[in-house]
């Protein structure tokens, strides 16, 4: 029991960090304000700067340095910035998106943590370092963020939902394996980019269409009613 | 000899829990008037108000049960039971030994079961408004607080909060996010539980959205007095558990005066900060709406999950 | 500067300038012009692989299995380009679109087969993914190019579940790459498909299980394989008609071929056996495979729309391919790839006369198309010969693949055989049900013909009919050496 208190702090503060984006992604599940869903996303993003600033100088990779300058400026400034830029202009900024039951919700996201946890059970026995939990914690992210996909109406939190989903698995990538091959992270960071400046337009497309950002609205092509 | 001066340390430490608890409640709320710019009454208030009740007579309903006398007696007492088992300033006192954490939930449970009766009793409609909405927060409530102690105990392989604060306060500095979120997890807790900001308002009776205020309404002079205390000793409480579960740093581990005099002052320290930190979250937060509350306490549960999970997965090997 | 740096660059080239050029005629032309550069730099390429081996380095690898898909890709590129100037000329005329989005059409389109080249050409699993999200985004903008409601739904629709698939792409990457950057020295190499091959037997296994499940479920998105096809029809039917030939003739192909060269490596890795099955992979790609075979089968005959009922042709032969691909050995694998050429020809060229079907029609409601052949026989005949050929009868390329991989079925798995032919008799009926009346049917009043440049239509089909009679030598040679890389033995 007294392992994780032999490790040494550098770790342990990256561990709390981690745990901090996890809870920083239940918050934005349960969060319903527009406005304070971006800031949360935000904090996210700080964190995983963060952690990635802490593993680079763990580690001595100068190129996790790199990452961890890109994704404060990408992540914790840019992109929110857009998104609230874009929610103020489509005048949505101070609305409220629909939760449906956040209760269960919580419990499901919950679940899925616990889930997770045992997919990367197996690999425990070959494992000696921490990456075992940055897996299980970073699957966990995804999952949850997949369910605030399912479970938000308004496009602008829908990529929001998105976006920390991305998050998870930039998390994956610098806990698990002290970051991708710089090619890749470049490549990584220029896609996200680019879907968050084509979410904006297409913001507007979605506004101009229906007149509102609920994409529930969006429902003339299932497949039921053909 | 010695068996002697600790029970009397016991006993003073008690005296000293319940007479100090009306200062704690009168602190944060000084330090809320200077946050709304108002003139704060004198810090010994709260003493003048309790004197003043203990002297005027009891109005009784006509058809008030003996559950509606013996209630506040009761709720006082759970109170004060609660505070007696606490380690205040020295762990490992004897009372320590009935100091478990699950037993604490069940104390509060007790004392809350008896106030929700008697507000029901007269059978008024405030009282029983206010029962209800009391029994839905604390059913919500308390099983944050069992997952918090329960995060707590595998830590410590203890249910005894003694050892808990003991294995705490033996532990080299480690950044542990499950303490983190069971910290976070029992501060949610307690503003529910002791009808605080945003959850509920201390300090007003408007019908729509009181709770506690709405089953004691038709209590008067002593019984009132009894049990306006129960709740100052219920946020003191709640106030020590998180400054000495958490932080516990200063508490005394023998009894020798300096040692004693060092808990006191740290004690005093953190307290005073808590009051600050408390009274500044109820002036920039706004109360929200009743039926908000459960997706509050869905958070306090998720959080005090989390931090249980979080030991599993992150420090549990 | 060596090849495969030119068929790179043309794209790229391409798409910048023609997002400059005003005039959205010319730049009809341009694209048909840079669309045949590549697809002759994309011929020097193959001649290059043909004759010195595999082209290895840091940056791209090019093998007998990936140089075919190359010039395919680019092949499909310009003929669609070609079939795409008059149809958008008339989508123009009819003020479905303006100039500037038809600029905006033409750079995409070129960015788009920069992504493809991208994917197919890399060395490294991340440029891959990193490739495969920037075909999504290349492309999301072309399914909402009408800007009516359906569209924006379908790209909507088409932007938010491929880019959740491929997030889970990503996820099984990071994975990958965790089990390699044990085994492998220079962690900067341990995405290299070169470099994943030759370590692949000391990779853990567990973790490149896992690794498969997520990279199956993200780029089994792209291929659209179900569940996770709902983006398909939807994106297929709403965006230009020469967009729906490129997805279904290119993308979906490209998606398989990164889930083939990923089963190569997990199938190494999994070899020992031991905690899990060796053929997890096979076993994994045949059940979705077969799944989406058999449901886009039934879901042909419940459609009304026509682009999506050959959305869901798509979904039913790429199941068909995945399937293939999972069972594995040279018979299958050789049909699956020979599958994957003739169904991409046959499917762009479907796509073509479909387009200009429904803009003959005025819309692309299936019982408010008649009697195409009477008023556009060249039109009319190219269905009916396009959905014959993609209904696997002969003398069609189509028959051919589809007769292997039953016989490799047959073989291994005797009793998969009963579904796979249920299988294709039910999608056969669904597609011949609505194919009747559009083609046969009485023409409405006052329908007339519209300008269409037939020539890739005929070559697309005229090349399926070749294939179907007789494989030429060198392509059999070609596609038997890709069977070799891919399934350890050759079949000739």
């Amino acid at each position: 029991m007294n392992v994780y208190a032999d490790l040494p702090l550098l770790q342990q503060g990256i561990h709390t960090l981690a745990a901090l984006v996890l809870v920083s992604s239940f918050a934005l599940l349960a969060q319903s304000r527009v406005v304070a869903t971006i800031q949360v996303f935000a904090w996210q993003g700080f964190l995983l700067a963060a952690i990635t600033a802490l593993v680079a100088w763990e580690t001595d990779l100068e190129h996790l340095y790199i990452s961890a300058a890109l994704t404060l400026v990408l992540k914790a400034f840019f992109i929110p910035w857009l998104l609230i830029r874009q929610a103020r202009k489509l005048g949505i900024l101070r609305e409220f998106d629909t939760i449906i039951r956040p209760g269960i919700t919580l419990m499901v996201a919950v679940s899925l943590v616990i889930f997770s946890y045992n997919v990367v059970l197996p690999i425990q026995q070959f494992s000696q370092s921490v990456t075992r939990d940055a897996i299980a914690i970073s699957l966990a992210l995804v999952l949850i963020s997949m369910l605030m996909l399912i479970t938000r109406r308004k496009a602008i939190t829908q990529v929001v939902a998105f976006m920390s989903l991305e998050n998870g698995l930039f998390f994956a990538a610098v806990s698990a394996t002290q970051g991708m091959p710089m090619v890749v992270e470049l490549g990584v960071a220029f896609d996200v980019l680019i879907a968050a400046v084509i979410f904006g337009i297409f913001f507007f497309h979605i506004r101009d269409s229906i007149d509102s950002l609920d994409v529930g609205l969006l429902s003339r092509l299932a497949e039921t009613d053909e | 000899m010695n068996t002697l001066i600790i029970w009397s340390i016991t006993l003073a430490q008690i005296v000293l829990f319940v007479t100090l608890a009306p200062l704690f409640a009168s602190w944060v709320k000084r330090i809320k008037c200077y946050l709304q710019n108002r003139r704060p009454p004198v810090l010994l208030q709260p003493y003048r108000d309790l004197r003043r009740l203990f002297a005027k007579e009891i109005i009784l309903a006509t058809n008030a049960s003996i559950i509606f006398r013996i209630a506040p007696y009761i709720v006082l007492g759970t109170m004060i039971m609660a505070a007696s088992v606490i380690p205040l300033l020295i762990v490992q006192l004897p009372l320590a030994a009935m100091a478990d954490a699950i037993v604490l939930v069940g104390t509060f449970a007790l004392g809350r079961f008896f106030l929700a009766l008697a507000g029901m009793d007269v059978g008024t409609s405030f009282g029983g408004m206010g029962s209800s909405r009391e029994m839905t927060i604390s059913a919500l409530a308390e099983p944050v607080m069992l997952v918090v102690v329960f995060t707590l105990a595998i830590l410590a392989s203890s249910t005894n909060l003694s050892n808990i604060v003991s294995y705490v306060l033996n532990q080299e500095l480690v950044f542990r996010p499950s303490l983190l979120f069971a910290l976070f997890a029992l501060v949610l807790v307690g503003i529910a539980e002791t009808g605080r900001f945003p959850v509920d308002n201390p300090d007003t009776h408007l019908e729509l959205t009181m709770i506690h205020e709405a089953m004691i309404l038709e209590y008067s002079g002593r019984h009132l007095a009894l049990l306006e205390l129960a709740a100052q000793l219920k946020l003191a409480i709640y106030a020590v558990l998180i400054a000495n579960l958490f932080f516990p740093w200063g508490i005394s581990q023998s009894v020798t005066p300096v040692a004693l005099v060092l808990a006191a002052l740290a004690l005093l320290v953190k307290l005073m900060v808590l009051g600050i930190l408390l009274a500044f979250g109820e002036t920039v937060m706004a109360k929200m709406r009743l039926f908000r509350v459960p997706t509050f306490l869905a958070v306090a549960f998720t959080l005090s999950l989390l931090g249980m999970l979080s030991f599993i997965m992150l420090e549990g090997r | 500067m060596n090849v495969i740096d030119w068929v790179l660059i043309i794209p790229v080239v391409g798409a910048l300038s023609l997002a400059l050029i005003p005039n959205a005629r010319l730049g009809a032309w341009l694209n048909i012009f840079i669309s045949a550069t590549g697809l002759a730099v994309s011929i020097w390429l193959a001649l290059t692989v043909l004759g010195n081996g595999a082209i290895t380095s840091d940056l791209f690898y090019v093998d007998a299995f990936n140089v075919y898909l190359v010039v395919l890709t680019l092949l499909v590129g310009m003929t669609t380009a070609i079939f795409s100037r008059p149809y958008m000329a008339h989508e123009l005329d009819i003020r479905k679109l303006t100039p500037l989005r038809l600029r905006l059409y033409h750079s995409s389109f070129q960015g788009f087969m920069f992504t493809m080249l991208l994917a197919l050409t890399t060395n490294n699993l991340g440029v891959l993914w990193i490739a495969l999200e920037g075909a999504t985004l290349a492309t999301v903008l072309l399914v909402s190019l009408y800007r009516t409601r359906e569209s924006i739904e379908a790209a909507w629709k088409y932007f938010i579940l491929c880019g959740v698939g491929i997030a889970q792409a990503l996820f099984g990457t990071v994975l990958l790459y965790f089990a390699a950057s044990r085994v492998v020295p220079d962690p900067d190499q341990a995405l290299q498909w070169t470099v994943l091959y030759e370590y692949a037997g000391q990779l853990e296994p567990v973790i490149v299980a896992l690794a498969f499940v997520f990279l199956l479920v993200g780029y089994g998105t792209k291929i659209g394989l179900v569940p996770l096809h709902n983006w398909l029809p939807d994106a297929h039917s709403e965006g230009p008609t020469p967009m729906s030939a490129v997805l279904s003739g290119l993308l979906l192909n490209v998606a398989l071929y990164a889930v083939v060269r990923i089963k190569m490596i997990v199938d190494a890795a999994l070899a020992g056996g031991d905690p899990h099955n060796p053929q997890l992979a096979g076993y994994l790609m045949m059940a979705f495979g077969l799944l989406s075979f058999i449901v886009a089968g039934l879901f042909l005959h419940r459609q009304r729309d026509i682009k999506r009922l050959y959305s869901y042709s798509s979904i039913e032969h790429m199941g068909l391919m995945t399937f293939a691909f999972g069972v594995g050995g040279p018979l299958a694998t050789f049909g699956a790839l020979l599958h994957m050429t003739v169904h991409s020809l046959t499917k762009s060229a479907i796509f073509m006369t479909v387009g200009h079907a429904s803009q003959i029609a005025g819309t692309q409601q299936i019982d408010r198309i008649r009697g195409i052949i009477l008023t556009q026989p060249v039109v009319g005949w190219g269905l009916l010969i396009g959905t014959v050929a993609i209904a696997g009868f002969p003398p069609f390329g189509v028959f051919t693949s589809e007769f292997l991989l039953l016989t490799a079925t047959m073989k291994s798995w005797p009793w998969l055989t009963i579904p796979l032919l249920m299988g294709l008799a039910v999608a056969f009926a669904g597609l011949f049900r609505h194919l009747h009346p559009m083609v046969f049917g009485k023409p409405p009043e006052g329908q007339l013909p519209i300008a269409v440049n037939p020539l890739p239509l005929l070559l697309h089909l005229g090349l399926v009919l070749w294939l179907g009679l007789s494989i030429p030598r060198f392509l059999a040679e070609w596609f038997d050496e890709a069977t070799r890389l891919i399934s350890g033995s050759s079949l000739l």
